[in-house]
């Protein structure tokens, strides 16, 4: 019995009229927690109850204080008949369990209620009291620390990064219960709500054990998500990077000496399934053979009817090549045995973070993913886990060997999620397959000075470009060229990648939003029919979303792209894809190649006009594109550095494929100077399509910049401003003669329509940027499509003074490090002989100066906590208020006695999907926020419609999370994200249901200017390095 | 295809002025983005149509969720649905319950009733201003009545604590609310040069002076009801009138102090004894409600109008009112001075302020 919950209900305001005879109500509150009940007495007639009650007290196992939400009811009494419920509260008590976030939960929260909304507000104060248990059988894992933030947190340091951490339950859902029949909606609705809290909770404790037996104390990059199966149940699974963090503030963090790492390894039993690499168990995976798996060279390669440049184009001798081949083979064999220790025993390892602490990622190797069609009406045993563990389990099998096959032990930026229509079911992973820094790996607190002193001498920017496999022997058809950085190693010329762009990398101008939307019709068919039909499209569609972004990617002038998440949507009658991501151009790639646009029919006059005009719209759009986004990258003079790349050669003729076969194409001469050009046919319709399309995506407005990142690429300067919104367009498609074409067509209008009402109503923020863009797609119903967009508009100073000055620097560093050849080899050779010594590769570490660096932050950081902390005894409150207070209302209320209220206004609660708040430091995480919220309505046309009833519930999700975080005694919530948002309506019943899960990260955060009057340095210099690229991990 | 769903929600709820106002204005979703189409945003924004169209809808859905709230102000600023600065909040509040001048002309003094509201249409076609923009205002009239009309303390302070208006807007209501209360007649032709103002600062005048709460301010009803005792009280001014010897000496005490001060003298000098009958009458009739409604017809009846006609500077009557309610202090057979002062100290501010074209 190691803890006791206290719960207080000290008062409610706003309540509804529940008695229409005196329109008051007599209110009186159920608190329960598990099997026990306690209530409040009635407070009679009053809308603004003030129950004051006494301490109810729970003493519970910690086990169910992580399951159990606590569940607040208020009701209105009734003498004669039954007492009706106005509303609920559920409060997760996870953040008062663990010693550092909250200490007690206070503050005013919605009365929610799943068919009227909100409905007043109730006064409640939380606390826990723990007790030390020293059972070491104990089921609960209280204590550790859960983020949603895909980054190691900003007040902590990464001492291990254990790895991955994944759970699944499943229930029945109630939805689909016999009982259901008679039931009353909102009984239903609570049922599901109380049901996902409870398995969140249970899911979460579980992810929790497996995390303390890997000796870790934290899982970063939590991510839970929800799959409403239907009739087959109801499941809850996570996936997350278990982590040992250190508190910043804490200066000395002495590890246990257990803490030895090859042997905590092999301590990491996945406990449900012992044996998952096992695929074909029988029965529990009846699509095995059509199971579609994708391979990693179509998710990287390029694509071209062109196909790609034969590589004897990159001469195989030379200056620099040879020292680097010779170099690079035996390293990098070493490197592998090295990674391999710490890597090859974890089952799957994978992490989902997609920041990282400085030098902890050497190599990419692009973009893994894989897919899988499943029947959920053929689970054999629906109620248990075991057959989605072994299909999750198959699909990252998968992933692991895609990563393999790239050279690669680990696999970063790593998600999972599902597409789920009837019956079928595609399940989905992808990851970015990567080469890590076994450091981090490992015993953290073993770090050489050596180590150190070699990064700082080593060119900075592009390690992470380098090639990870062996280019004798390349997974699939690349183009390489030596590095543009360093000179030194092989990149490919292109890049994908899901994870964000690396606070080193350097790079040219700035990026921008970069999706490919597709639609393919599908006959609507049953069972194994469905699934075969979706496997067999769902190559075709892989491979035109990559030749769209490839093509979209080229016509801004970029070559990489950072945070790419393709998303596959079943319907009943179409598959949707809708790939977003960040393109940059990346100093260490080489300048992409323009498009050609090649006309099939030869000899026609008016034709060849026709193609020679796109040609010019393209070339014309690419140059504006370079301009509009900046892209100038500096001319290098190939024989100064010796380059082994290709001397330009005369571009032999314009190209004309005369055949179709792509084999002879090859043959023909692409180069396009020394640039490899890119190829369309527009010798169909569908490809005429592509092309308009391609020229129809408008850019966005002046002043506004967009990216799918936590960062704009080139944008260092942001103000404070912020603003997180969440937008949903429901589309219905004409019935008839629907086409791929036309299906494409709406679509692509859907998501750029979109797009341009998000610039109109965010003008006043220009200049801005809107992050972390992030698009779902989803279809309810046949002729329905859905997005849902989330995203945060960040005004920056337009002055960008600082940031140019800060790239000129850098270069004028790696032009230093490329012509001083010796300096380099120096520290090669050496580290080459000590390397068994020394596990960390130095050839490919970042140039960062980690160790002082760590310790300007980390004393800063001291300064921070320190102001934060005085800042809180004063009553962070004030705060809020002076920020708030505008001359108008000052002058309105000024002369005459003020209105009572005006003190108790509400403080305000910042919400961001980013890991950071521009302009602030966060100063302690409060635990996670997870929430699962249903509305129903049988009154649509009364709220207003679709749009009424959804924008009110939004609106109200949006304030139940506020409360939460302010009762937590936080001021933001970061790392904010909208998992779900399942909307079904039927007009016809004047019905509407809605499904939604949010999460993020409750923090406190303290503005810099108000920190600023405690630093006596000035501290532009850290902040400008430090905050916007949330470096402060180390 | 049609957007069948189409919403945008900000953790920080976006308001646009420009919108608001139209909304407020009572125009349609279409009416107001043909408004706005024009105003040429479209071509600063180079935003299309639609994109108009679909923000101008969203915006009509926020005001609309917000108008529930606004309501009741104070619940605007303790809820917790939508985010909005204080600085917006207190626009909001004070755009919704901002009234158009010519509308208020029109039923300042009426009873906000049921019947008044059905005339809304008829103002609404006299005015111009939409009737949906007619009935806002109406309501927020009646709800302002509503809320103030039984309770004690200061009328402007009351409808500050309870619709957190501006200083400037609160003093407005409380004479929209004492002219309603008091039914003062306010729509009579001869009237109709009277500015809102006009009438505002007569209703703060009477309200500081002539109310219960001009001598007890712990009662209720304090600022709305006139005191019925002072009313009564007035009768026995009819003294000043109705003695002749008085009147005589009442006039030729202002007479000798105002000959050669006034450019009008020999008008004046001529008319003192209407002038005074009019504005003593005004005062003894005050004891019957139908007089106190036309008060105002009677003040400009029986002493603008005169005036008027006869050419009075402002300085003129400014220096005769002065003149005419301080000699009364020396007339040593009356002895209603402090009655006296009351009634003419609020009367001849009133009068000045009614005192133009």
């Amino acid at each position: 019995m190691p803890g006791k919950l206290k719960v207080k209900i000290v008062a409610g305001r706003h309540l509804p009229v529940m008695d229409r005879a005196s329109d008051l109500t007599d209110a009186f509150v159920e608190v329960k927690f598990g099997n026990t009940t306690f209530k409040t007495d009635v407070y009679l007639k009053s809308l603004n109850p003030q129950w004051n009650s006494e301490w109810f007290k729970f003493e519970v196992d910690d086990e169910d204080l992580q399951d159990e939400p606590l569940q607040i009811t208020v009701l209105d009494h009734d003498t004669y008949s039954a007492n009706d419920a106005i509303g609920k509260v559920y409060i997760d008590i996870d953040p008062l369990l663990y010693s550092e976030a909250a200490t007690v939960i206070s503050g005013w929260f919605p009365i929610y209620d799943t068919i009227h909304g909100i409905r007043g507000e109730i006064n409640v104060v939380v606390k826990v009291d723990l007790f030390n248990d020293l059972n070491r059988f104990r089921q609960s894992s209280c204590g550790v620390k859960f983020f949603c933030t895909t980054s190691i947190p900003k007040c902590y340091r990464a001492v291990i990064i254990h790895g991955f951490v994944e759970e699944l339950v499943v229930n029945e859902d109630p939805e689909y219960q016999w009982i259901d029949r008679i039931r009353t909606p909102r009984a239903s609705n609570e049922a599901r709500q109380r049901l996902i809290s409870l398995m969140s909770g249970e899911l979460q404790r579980k992810i929790g054990l497996k995390v303390l037996e890997m000796r870790g104390n934290a899982v970063v990059g939590y991510l839970q998500c929800f799959d409403l199966e239907g009739e087959s149940g109801l499941v809850v699974r996570a996936i997350g990077t278990a982590c040992t963090l250190d508190k910043l503030s804490s200066p000395a963090a002495f590890l246990p000496a257990c803490n030895s790492p090859s042997k905590d390894m092999k301590e990491i039993p996945f406990n449900e399934d012992p044996n998952p690499n096992t695929h074909s168990s029988g029965p529990s995976t009846p699509l095995k053979n059509q199971t579609y798996s994708f391979s990693p060279s179509k998710s990287y390669s390029r694509q071209s009817s062109s196909s790609d440049t034969d590589l004897s184009l990159t001469p195989k001798t030379g200056m620099g090549s040879g020292s680097a081949g010779k170099e690079g083979g035996p390293f990098k064999a070493l490197l592998r045995q090295q990674t391999q220790s710490a890597l090859e025993q974890r089952e799957f390892p994978f992490f989902t973070l997609t920041a990282f602490p400085p030098g902890f990622l050497v190599h990419v190797g692009g973009v893994v993913s894989a897919r899988s069609v499943k029947l959920l009406d053929r689970i054999h045993n629906p109620d248990e886990p075991e057959t989605r563990d072994a299909w999750w389990a198959e699909i990252r099998q998968e992933i692991k060997s895609h990563a393999k096959a790239l050279g690669c032990h680990a696999v970063v930026g790593y998600s999972e999620s599902t597409s789920i229509c009837e019956e079928v079911c595609i399940l989905s992973a992808s990851g970015t397959a990567a080469v890590l820094n076994p450091r981090f790996l490992q015993d953290g607190t073993v770090e050489s000075c050596l180590e150190q002193r070699l990064e700082e001498n080593l060119p900075a920017g592009c390690g992470f470009c380098h090639i990870p496999y062996d280019e004798l022997n390349m997974p699939f058809p690349a183009h390489l060229t030596y590095c543009y950085n360093c000179r030194k190693q092989k990149v490919p010329d292109v890049l994908f990648t899901t994870i964000d762009l690396p606070i080193d990398a350097t790079v040219i101008g700035k990026g921008c939003l970069i999706q490919a939307r597709l639609c393919r019709l599908k006959k609507k068919a049953q069972a194994e029919a469905n699934a075969t039909a979706i496997s067999n499209l769902l190559p075709f569609m892989e491979y035109e979303v990559h030749t769209q972004l490839m093509n979209k990617l080229k016509l801004k002038g970029m070559n990489a792209l950072f945070g790419l998440r393709i998303q596959i949507t079943v319907g009943e009658n179409m598959l949707m894809g809708l790939a977003s991501a960040t393109g940059v151009y990346l100093a260490a790639l080489p300048t992409p190649g323009g498009i050609q646009i090649a006309g099939k029919t030869p000899n026609d006059g008016s034709y060849e006009q026709h193609v020679s005009h796109m040609q010019k719209k393209i070339n014309d759009t690419i140059a504006k594109n370079k301009e509009l986004y900046e892209i100038n990258p500096p001319e290098i003079s190939e024989e100064i550095i010796g380059s082994p790349i290709p001397e330009p050669r005369q571009r032999s003729r314009l190209l004309r494929s005369q055949s179709e076969s792509s084999d002879e194409v090859t043959e023909l001469d692409l180069s396009h100077g020394k640039k490899d050009a890119f190829v369309l046919e527009i010798d169909d319709t569908d490809a005429m399509e592509d092309v308009h399309s391609l020229l129809t995506d408008v850019p966005p407005p002046s002043g506004f910049y967009s990216c799918n990142t936590e960062i704009m690429p080139g944008i260092n300067n942001w103000t404070s401003e912020i603003q997180m919104f969440t937008s949903v367009r429901v589309i219905r498609l004409s019935s008839l003669n629907l086409t791929n074409q036309a299906l494409n067509k709406n679509f692509n209008d859907l998501c750029e329509n979109l797009l341009k009402s998000l610039y109109f109503k965010l003008r006043s923020m220009i200049p801005c940027c809107l992050c972390h863009v992030n698009f779902t797609v989803s279809l309810p119903e046949d002729e329905l499509i859905q997005v849902t967009v989330t995203a945060v508009a960040i005004t920056f100073d337009k002055n960008q003074a600082l940031q140019t000055t800060k790239t000129q620097v850098e270069k004028s560093l790696q032009r230093a490090s490329t012509d001083n050849e010796e300096l380099l080899q120096f520290p090669l050779e050496l580290c080459s002989d000590s390397l068994p010594s020394h596990p960390f590769p130095p050839a490919k570490a970042t140039s960062v100066d980690y160790s002082s660096f760590a310790d300007r932050c980390s004393s800063w950081i001291e300064l921070i906590k320190l102001k934060a902390q005085t800042i809180r005894r004063g009553s962070i409150k004030t705060t809020v208020t002076v920020e708030k207070a505008s001359p108008m209302s000052e002058g309105n209320f000024r002369n005459r006695s003020a209105p009572p209220c005006a003190n108790s206004t509400v403080g305000v609660v910042k919400m961001t999907p980013l890991s950071f708040i521009p302009g602030a430091k966060i100063t302690k995480y409060l635990g996670i926020i997870n929430m699962f919220f249903i509305r129903e309505t049988t009154s649509l046309r009364e709220e207003g419609g679709v749009s009424g009833f959804l924008h009110a519930f939004v609106a109200e999700v949006f304030a139940m999370v506020r409360a939460h975080v302010a009762a937590l005694g936080g001021n933001a919530v970061v790392s904010y994200i909208m998992k779900q948002c399942v909307f079904m309506e039927n007009p016809n019943k004047n019905q509407a249901q809605c499904l939604i899960n949010v999460s993020g990260d409750a923090v406190i955060f303290v503005r810099e200017s108000e920190l600023e009057v405690v630093s006596s340095q000035p501290p532009t210099a850290n902040c400008q390095s430090s905050c916007p690229g949330g470096d402060v991990t180390t | 295809m049609t957007n069948e769903l189409d919403i945008f929600v900000g953790n920080t709820t976006l308001i646009d002025e420009d919108v608001y106002r139209l909304w407020l204005d009572g125009y349609s979703v279409n009416d107001a983005v043909a408004l706005r189409v024009r105003s040429g945003i479209l071509e600063q924004t180079g935003a299309t149509a639609a994109v108009l169209q679909s923000d101008t809808m969203d915006h009509y859905r926020t005001f609309h969720m917000l108008e529930r709230l606004l309501h009741a102000p104070p619940k605007l600023l303790h809820q917790l649905i939508f985010q909005i600065p204080p600085s917006r909040q207190a626009l909001l509040i004070e755009r919704y319950y901002a009234f158009d001048e010519a509308f208020v002309r029109e039923v300042l003094g009426k009873k906000l009733s049921k019947g008044t509201k059905k005339d809304l249409d008829d103002i609404s076609t006299k005015t111009g201003i939409t009737l949906k923009s007619c009935r806002r205002q109406f309501d927020n009239f009646k709800r302002v009545f509503k809320v103030v009309e039984e309770m004690r303390g200061s009328l402007v302070d009351n409808i500050q604590q309870h619709f957190l208006l501006s200083d400037r807007l609160a003093r407005d209501y409380a004479a929209i609310v004492f002219f309603a209360n008091n039914r003062f007649e306010t729509g009579k032709k001869k009237l109709q040069y009277l500015s809102f103002g006009d009438f505002a600062f007569c209703a703060e005048l009477m309200i500081q002076n002539w109310t219960l709460g001009a001598v007890d301010s712990q009662v209720d009803d304090m600022d709305v009801d006139l005191d019925k005792e002072f009313l009564q009280d007035l009768k026995e001014l009819k003294v000043l009138v109705a003695d002749k010897d008085l009147l005589d000496l009442h006039k030729s005490l202002v007479c000798t102090a105002l000959r050669g001060k006034l450019g009008v003298f020999s008008e004046m000098e001529a008319n003192f004894k209407n002038l005074s009958r009019g504005l003593v009458n005004v005062a003894a009739k005050l004891t019957h409600n139908k007089d106190v409604r036309d008060l105002f017809v009677d003040l400009v009846e029986k002493f603008v109008e005169p005036c008027r006609s006869d050419h009075w500077a402002l300085n003129d009557v400014r220096l005769f009112l002065n003149q005419y309610s301080a000699s009364v202090h020396s007339l040593d057979g009356f002895r209603h001075q402090a009655l006296w002062d009351r009634y003419m100290g609020t009367l001849r501010g009133c009068l000045l302020r009614l005192y133009h074209d």
